[in-house]
């Protein structure tokens, strides 16, 4: 019960964070054509941001099953390096359905508050996983409902929260550690790349992501690997 | 807007399973050095290319969303918590939002 309220305290910000980013998703599914309840089954059923987002958009044309499965794949690829690096800090008790069923939150925000800790339980992972969920859902309801509502400089300033919580997240840990802040610097550099010159920035943002990601996280982990017996906790 | 639940399959299902699969999958711990070093710095690096360079352009102001930016970068380094950092983010943007709007 101790680890279970450690992880809903765990997850306000998060659910804080998804509250006002679903809220824009649910204003923007409205405006592509959907109806309110598709908006919070999608968001129910998929809780990803930048995958629902591509996702509606294809949506609007009918047909494009393959073009949807290949968008989804490339832009959710990078869940698969989070789930594989959070295997390995599972508690002994945390396996078989268990991961089946919480697998659905593997989330990059749940991610990266999980893989702080040194060893997660079922119960720490689910309690971190119930506010953002609630607050994905939420959001996506008033969006699609009341989204209108707002004033849009109350709008606007809210999406910077879960940038916001990025930042609470990577830099503590860079303060101790140089090899961070090199994979961090390099892998926003290389973002920037993707981003700005003419030939890459046609890359969809899921790709381009996770390739910046595992270019970054390659070079450093050839130039500065972790010690082998204390993993994770050589900072 | 008929083919809604075939949409919905695909763009849920392949979600799932891209994280389900791994997760429940892989049991064995990895000993491997350089897959370990891989695994620990993936996480920042998600991270930093998620925030550089979107999060200039989150707010639809460069000038709000380099502010919120600002404010965040200070109070993760004075070591506030992940709420804190958030909510202070948020209000930095506002304020220059409320400014831009004033002026």
């Amino acid at each position: 019960m101790k680890q279970f309220l450690r992880g809903l305290r765990g997850g306000f910000p998060i659910g804080l964070g998804y509250l006002s980013v679903s809220f824009t998703f649910g204003i923007m599914a409205i405006s592509y054509g959907l109806e309110w309840w598709q908006a919070v089954v999608i968001s129910m059923l998929t809780l990803t941001s930048a995958g629902q987002l591509a996702g509606i958009e294809v949506m609007i044309n009918p047909g494009q099953y393959f073009a949807m499965l290949i968008s989804q794949l490339t832009i959710n690829m990078r869940y698969s390096f989070m789930s594989i690096a959070l295997s390995q800090k599972a508690s002994k008790g945390f396996k078989g359905i268990k991961r089946w069923l919480l697998g659905f939150f593997m989330t990059d925000e749940i991610f990266a508050v999980a893989s702080q800790e040194r060893e997660i339980s079922t119960k720490f992972f689910l309690g971190l996983s119930v506010l953002p969920y609630v607050g994905w859902t939420l959001g996506t309801l008033l969006g699609s409902l009341i989204g209108n509502v707002l004033p849009t400089i109350v709008l606007a300033s809210l999406c910077i929260a879960i940038y916001g919580m990025f930042l609470a997240i990577i830099i503590p840990p860079a303060k101790k550690s140089k090899p961070v802040i090199l994979v961090c610097a390099l892998a926003g550099i290389l973002h920037c790349i993707f981003y700005y010159v003419p030939l890459f920035s046609q890359i969809p943002s899921g790709i381009s992501i996770s390739l910046s990601a595992i270019i970054a996280s390659i070079v450093v982990s050839i130039l500065f690997p972790i010690s082998e017996e204390k993993g994770a906790a050589n900072e | 807007m008929s083919d809604f639940w075939i949409y919905l399959v695909i763009l849920a299902g392949s979600t799932y399973l891209i994280r389900a699969i791994p997760f429940a999958l892989i049991s064995k711990s990895i000993k491997n050095r350089f897959v370990r070093s891989f695994l620990h710095y993936i996480p920042y690096a998600v991270l930093s290319a998620m925030i550089l360079p979107a999060s200039f352009y989150a707010t639809g102001t460069i000038a709000s969303g380099v502010a919120g930016l600002i404010v965040g970068f200070f109070f993760a380094y004075r070591g506030k918590g992940l709420t804190f950092v958030a909510i202070a983010s948020c209000i930095g943007a506002f304020l220059v939002e409320l400014l831009l709007y004033i002026l």
